[in-house]
C-alpha cells in the first residue's frame, strides 16, 4: 500500500497528466461530470458522476468510417486512429464492474476495434466508496464498494489518499508517482466503517433471487410488466445514464463531400429500436420496457456465466422522469416480491 | 492508426447483373471490384449490404455456396435501402460484409434425410441457397420436395430456374401454388398451408419452412396434423439488425441474437425463446 | 406543505370507483424512498389504499397520459389535476387530443412541489426518510437530521407559479385559487440583456450537456404528435444523438418552435431533464415574445382559444419590426 497526503494529491495528478490525459470527476454547474484534469480542476467530493464513465470506451457518438461516392463508384476510407493513452481517476466499484460487462460484449469475437483500442490505452484508477447513497445496491450484484477493481485502487480519507495496484498496468503507473509506503490500517478502518453503512442502506436486502439465466419463460409472461411499464415515457434516460447499456445504432451522415458512417447509443426503450420496413416485433411500450430489464436480469446472465447486466449504481433510480427503475422491477417480480 | 481487424468496415461490391424476378423483387448479382466472390458462405447465411448515405441492411444470400463465381441476393422493395437498390443499375457499387449467422445444418442434420422445403413469396430467397446446395450434392440427401406458393404466377420468384432446372431434376419434386385462379395457370390454386395438407407428406422428412408469419402459423398446424414434430422443422428469422455481430442489441430475442445465433432455428429451439420474433 | 391530504383524495377516488362513475384512477404511486413517486393507474380500492400518495413530491403532470389512456380504457378515467396541470389539460382539449367525455377531472389545490435535487444539495446522499410539511424533515443513514423550509427547495416552476386557479375540472376539492403575478420572465429578461455572444455561450454551455434522451419531448404535454419529426428517418435530423455540434442545439430549438404558442409553461421539461438544462427558458422566451407582439396570451387558459400564431389579424406585428428587434 502506498500513500500521499490530500494536499499532495494535485501534485500526483500533475505527474499522471505529464504522460497521459487524466480525467476525473469534478463539479460543474451543480452536477458532477468527468473532465480533463489541469491545474485548478478539483476532484469532486460527490459519490458519483451523473453520467457513467462508459463514454471513455464507448462514446455516445463516434465516427466509424468514411465513404466517398462518385457516380456509381464507392470507396471506403478507414478513418480509425489508435487511442491516446489516458487515465481515468475516481471510478467507483460499480462502474469498474460495468467495464467488465461491456468487455463481454465488445471484446468477444469479432472484437470491436474502436472499443479495444481505448480499452488498451486506458488506465482505470478506482476509488473506494465511504459514503454510499440510499440509491446504491451494488452489493446485490456481489460488488464490494470498499474494495474496487481497476488497474489501481484508491482510498481517500480525511487527510490522505491510499493507492494499491491491481494490475501490471497499474503497477507501472504507480511506480512513477513517487508515493510513500504505508500500512493498510487506515484503509481497513475505513472499509469497516463503510461496511456497517452498507448494511444500513434501504436497498441492502435486495437480492437477485428469481432472476438469472434460464428464467426467460417464467418471467417474460408475468402480468406485472403491464403495471410496471404503465407510465413509462419511452424516453432513453435510464439507458443513457446506465453504465452497462451498450445497444447502439449505426447511421450515415452526408457532410456534402463525404458520407460518414457513425454509431451512437441507442435505447431499446425507443419506439423505432426494432422497427423494420415491414413491421416491428416490439410494438408496445410494455414489450420494450420488459426487454430492457429481461436483458439485464435474465438474458445477459444466461450468456455470461451468471453475471448480471446491472451494477447497482443507482443512476436510473435518481434520473428516471417517472421514478420507475430496476429495483421496483426486482421487487415486483422475482424473489423479492412481497 | 488502429490496425486491428474491424468487422463493421465493409468492402466494396459491384452489381454485375440485375434481374426483375417479380413485380417487386429483383435479384442482384454481386462481386468484388476485381470480379471475384466477396467471401465464402454456407446456405442460410446472410450479408450486410449498404449504400452509403442510405443505410445498411441484412439480406440472405440466395445463391448457393457451390456457385464459386458470384453471390446473388433476391430483394423485395419495401424500405429505404431496398427502394434505392431497386433503381440501381449494373456497375453500381455497394458495400458488402459477411457472412453472418448460423447456416442450415446441411452437412450434419440434413445429411441422408428426405427434405421438404416449404416457402411463400420472397421467403424462397433464403431457401434457394439450400435447395441448390442439396441439388448439387444430391447423393448426400434423400428425396427432395419443394412446396412453393405466391400471390400470382408473376409473384413466383426464380420461376424459370424452378421450371427449367429444379422440376426436371431427378429426385426433386416441385409443387407450385398460387393464391387465386389466373389465366394461363393450370397448376394448383390455394394457400400454401392447405396445399401442404392436401399433399399429405409422410413424416420421414426434415422440413425447411420460411414465409410470412401467418403462413408459418397455419403450415405448422397442418404439419402437426400430418404427424410432424417440432425438432423436424427448421426456419429462418428476420429481425432488425445493425451490427450483424451480436453487439448492437437490436435482434436480441431472449438470450439469442438472431444475427449470430440465428437466423436459422429449429422450431423446438424457438419454443425456448419468448414469442417476440 | 400540501393542504389537501392524501386520505381525502383516496376517499374521493374510492367512492367514484365504487359507484361506477370511473373505471380507473390516474394518480401518484409511492416508491422505494419517500420522494420517488411514479404516475400510476389504480383500478381497485386496495391499490389506492395501499399505494396512492399525495405530498410535496407529486410534481408529475398527468394530462399527457390522457391521450393514450383514454383510447385504451373502457369507461371514464379519474384524473387529479393541480392548477398548472389544468392548463395542459385544456390545451390538449383545444388540440382535440383526447375525448373529454372519457375523463372525470378533479381539481386539487397545490402549495408548490419540491425538488429532490435541491434537498439532496443540502442533505447530501443517504436519505433514509423525508416527512413533508412547511418544514421538511429529512433523516439520513448517517444519523443526520435536517429541517428544511419547503419554500427554499421548490421546483423552479413552482417558485415562479403562474396560477393557483384551476381552468378545468368536473369537481374541485378545496378552494379555488387565483392567477398569480409571477416573476417567471425575469430570467428570460436577464438572458435578453446579454450580448449575443454571451447568450450564445450560455446556450452552448447548457445544450452541450444534452444526452438526447428525449425525456423533455416524451414528457411534454405539447409534444403529442403520433409520429415525432425526429423519429422520421427521412427528416434528416437525428433523434438519439447529435450528428454534429450544430444538431446539438437544433433539436431543442426545433422543439421550442414546434410548441411555441401551445406551451403552457408547465415546466415538465426542466423537471425531468437528467442533465438539469433549464429548457423552460426557451419556451418562456417564446411566451414572453408572443405576449409582447400580440398581447397577453396564456395557452390552455380556455378550451378552443385561437393562439395568436395561428390567428392572423391586421394588427399583427410586421416581420420587419421583429427583425429590427433582433438587431438590438
Amino acid at each position: 500500500m502506498l500513500k500521499c497526503s490530500i494536499d499532495a494529491l494535485n501534485g500526483v495528478f500533475a505527474k499522471i497528466a505529464a504522460d497521459a490525459t487524466l480525467y476525473l470527476p469534478t463539479d460543474k454547474d451543480g452536477s458532477t461530470v468527468y473532465a480533463e484534469w489541469s491545474e485548478g480542476v478539483e476532484l469532486s467530493n460527490a459519490l458519483n458522476t451523473a453520467k457513467s464513465p462508459k463514454d471513455f470506451f464507448f462514446p455516445q457518438v463516434e465516427d466509424l468510417m468514411k465513404f466517398k461516392v462518385e457516380g456509381k463508384s464507392i470507396s471506403v476510407d478507414d478513418i480509425r486512429s489508435e487511442s491516446e493513452d489516458f487515465v481515468v481517476f475516481g471510478v467507483r466499484a460499480c462502474d469498474v464492474r460495468s467495464f467488465d460487462i461491456l468487455d463481454r460484449v465488445f471484446l468477444v469475437e469479432p472484437y470491436d476495434s474502436y472499443y479495444a483500442s481505448r480499452r488498451e490505452h486506458g488506465v482505470i484508477i478506482s476509488m473506494a466508496c465511504s459514503k454510499p447513497a440510499e440509491t446504491c445496491f451494488c452489493r446485490t450484484f456481489g460488488i464490494d464498494c470498499t474494495n474496487p477493481g481497476g488497474d489501481i485502487a484508491v482510498w481517500k480519507t480525511e487527510d490522505s489518499v491510499y493507492w494499491n495496484a491491481n494490475t501490471e498496468k497499474g503497477e507501472k503507473l504507480l511506480s512513477k508517482l513517487g508515493l510513500e509506503e504505508c500500512s493498510d490500517d487506515a484503509v481497513n478502518a475505513q472499509k469497516e466503517k463503510t461496511e456497517k453503512i452498507m448494511s444500513k442502506l434501504p436497498l441492502a436486502g435486495l437480492t437477485t433471487d428469481g432472476f438469472g439465466g434460464g428464467k426467460t419463460l417464467d418471467l417474460f409472461n408475468r402480468p406485472e410488466w403491464k403495471s410496471l411499464s404503465e407510465s413509462c415515457l419511452g424516453c432513453g434516460t435510464c439507458t443513457f445514464v446506465c453504465p452497462t447499456c451498450q445497444c447502439y445504432d449505426v447511421k450515415d451522415f452526408n457532410t456534402g463531400n463525404a458520407i460518414i458512417r457513425y454509431r451512437c447509443w441507442d435505447s431499446c426503450m425507443y419506439s423505432d429500436f426494432t422497427k423494420m420496413a415491414h413491421g416491428n416485433n416490439r410494438n408496445s411500450q410494455v414489450e420494450r420496457f420488459r426487454q430492457r430489464f429481461m436483458h439485464k436480469l435474465v438474458y445477459y446472465p444466461e450468456n455470461n456465466e451468471g453475471i448480471f447486466g446491472c451494477v447497482g449504481c443507482g443512476r436510473c433510480l435518481a434520473k428516471c422522469p417517472i421514478s420507475m427503475n430496476i429495483v421496483k422491477v426486482m421487487k415486483t417480480i422475482g424473489g423479492n416480491a412481497e | 492508426m488502429n490496425t486491428r481487424k474491424e468487422p463493421l468496415i465493409p468492402t466494396v461490391g459491384v452489381i454485375t447483373d440485375v434481374r426483375l424476378d417479380t413485380p417487386d423483387i429483383k435479384t442482384f448479382r454481386v462481386v468484388t471490384p476485381d470480379g471475384k466472390k466477396a467471401f465464402d458462405h454456407m446456405p442460410g447465411q446472410c450479408a450486410m449490404l449498404s449504400i452509403p448515405g442510405v443505410g445498411e441492411a441484412m439480406f440472405s444470400i440466395t445463391s448457393s455456396p457451390t456457385n464459386t463465381e458470384y453471390m446473388e441476393f433476391s430483394i423485395k422493395k419495401c424500405g429505404c435501402v431496398t427502394e434505392w437498390l431497386h433503381q440501381a443499375e449494373v456497375g453500381q457499387n455497394i458495400t458488402i460484409r459477411g457472412p453472418y449467422g448460423k447456416p442450415f445444418p446441411v452437412d450434419t442434420e440434413f445429411a441422408g434425410k428426405n427434405l421438404l422445403f416449404i416457402a411463400g413469396g420472397v421467403a424462397l430467397a433464403p431457401l434457394r441457397s439450400v435447395i441448390n446446395y442439396v441439388r448439387h450434392y444430391k447423393d448426400r440427401y434423400g428425396k427432395i420436395d419443394i412446396v412453393y406458393g405466391a400471390r400470382s404466377k408473376e409473384d413466383l420468384l426464380q420461376y424459370r430456374e424452378i421450371i427449367e432446372e429444379w422440376s426436371v431434376d431427378e429426385g426433386v419434386t416441385v409443387h407450385l401454388t398460387i393464391d387465386r385462379e389466373q389465366e394461363g395457370w393450370d397448376g394448383h390454386v390455394g394457400f400454401v398451408p392447405n396445399y401442404v395438407k392436401e399433399l399429405g407428406f409422410d413424416t420421414d422428412k426434415t422440413v425447411i419452412l420460411c414465409g410470412p408469419p401467418i403462413m408459418i402459423k397455419f403450415t405448422l398446424a397442418g404439419l402437426t396434423e400430418l404427424g410432424f414434430v417440432k425438432d423436424q422443422v427448421y426456419t429462418t428469422l428476420e429481425l432488425k439488425m445493425k451490427c450483424a455481430i451480436g453487439k448492437c442489441g437490436r435482434c436480441n430475442v431472449g438470450s439469442k441474437y438472431v444475427c449470430k445465433d440465428g437466423p436459422v432455428f429449429r422450431l423446438d429451439e424457438l419454443d425456448e425463446l419468448p414469442n417476440e420474433y | 406543505m400540501q393542504k389537501i391530504t392524501r386520505d381525502v383524495l383516496v376517499e374521493k377516488a374510492v367512492s367514484l370507483l365504487e359507484n361506477g362513475s370511473v373505471s380507473c384512477v390516474l394518480g401518484w404511486k409511492k416508491g422505494e424512498f419517500d420522494y420517488d413517486i411514479t404516475p400510476a393507474v389504480f383500478e381497485s380500492k386496495e391499490e389506492l389504499v395501499s399505494d396512492f400518495i399525495f405530498d410535496d413530491f407529486c410534481g408529475a403532470n398527468f394530462s399527457k397520459y390522457l391521450v393514450q389512456k383514454t383510447r385504451k380504457v373502457e369507461g371514464k378515467i379519474l384524473v387529479f389535476l393541480k392548477p398548472c396541470d389544468t392548463y395542459s389539460f385544456n390545451q390538449l382539449l383545444t388540440e382535440h387530443r383526447f375525448d373529454r367525455e372519457k375523463v372525470y377531472a378533479v381539481g386539487i389545490p397545490c402549495e408548490g412541489m419540491v425538488d429532490i435535487g435541491k434537498i439532496k444539495a443540502i442533505t447530501g446522499d443517504g436519505i433514509s426518510s423525508i416527512v413533508c410539511g412547511d418544514t421538511i424533515k429529512v433523516n439520513t443513514i448517517y444519523d443526520e437530521s435536517f429541517d428544511i423550509n419547503a419554500k427554499d427547495v421548490l421546483l423552479e416552476r413552482c417558485i415562479n407559479c403562474k396560477s393557483k386557479k384551476h381552468v378545468a375540472y368536473d369537481e374541485l376539492i378545496g378552494e379555488e385559487g387565483e392567477v398569480i403575478e409571477s416573476n417567471r420572465f425575469d430570467e428570460v429578461a436577464r438572458l435578453e440583456a446579454m450580448t449575443p455572444d454571451e447568450r450564445f455561450a450560455f446556450w452552448q454551455n447548457e445544450l452541450s450537456k444534452c444526452i438526447r434522451c428525449n425525456a423533455c419531448r416524451d414528457v411534454c404535454p405539447a409534444c403529442t404528435c403520433e409520429k415525432c419529426v425526429f423519429n422520421n428517418p427521412k427528416s434528416g435530423v437525428e433523434n438519439k444523438a447529435p450528428a454534429n455540434e450544430f444538431e446539438e442545439k437544433m433539436f431543442h430549438i426545433i422543439r421550442a418552435f414546434h410548441v411555441a404558442g401551445r406551451c403552457t409553461d408547465c415546466g415538465e421539461c426542466s423537471r425531468v431533464c437528467p442533465q438539469n438544462i433549464p429548457l423552460h427558458l426557451l419556451n418562456r422566451k417564446f411566451i414572453k415574445d408572443i405576449d409582447s407582439f400580440y398581447g397577453e396570451y396564456q395557452a390552455g387558459a380556455e378550451v378552443g382559444s385561437r393562439a395568436p400564431l395561428v390567428n392572423y389579424t391586421t394588427e399583427d406585428i410586421e416581420p420587419c419590426d421583429v427583425f429590427e428587434r433582433g438587431n438590438d
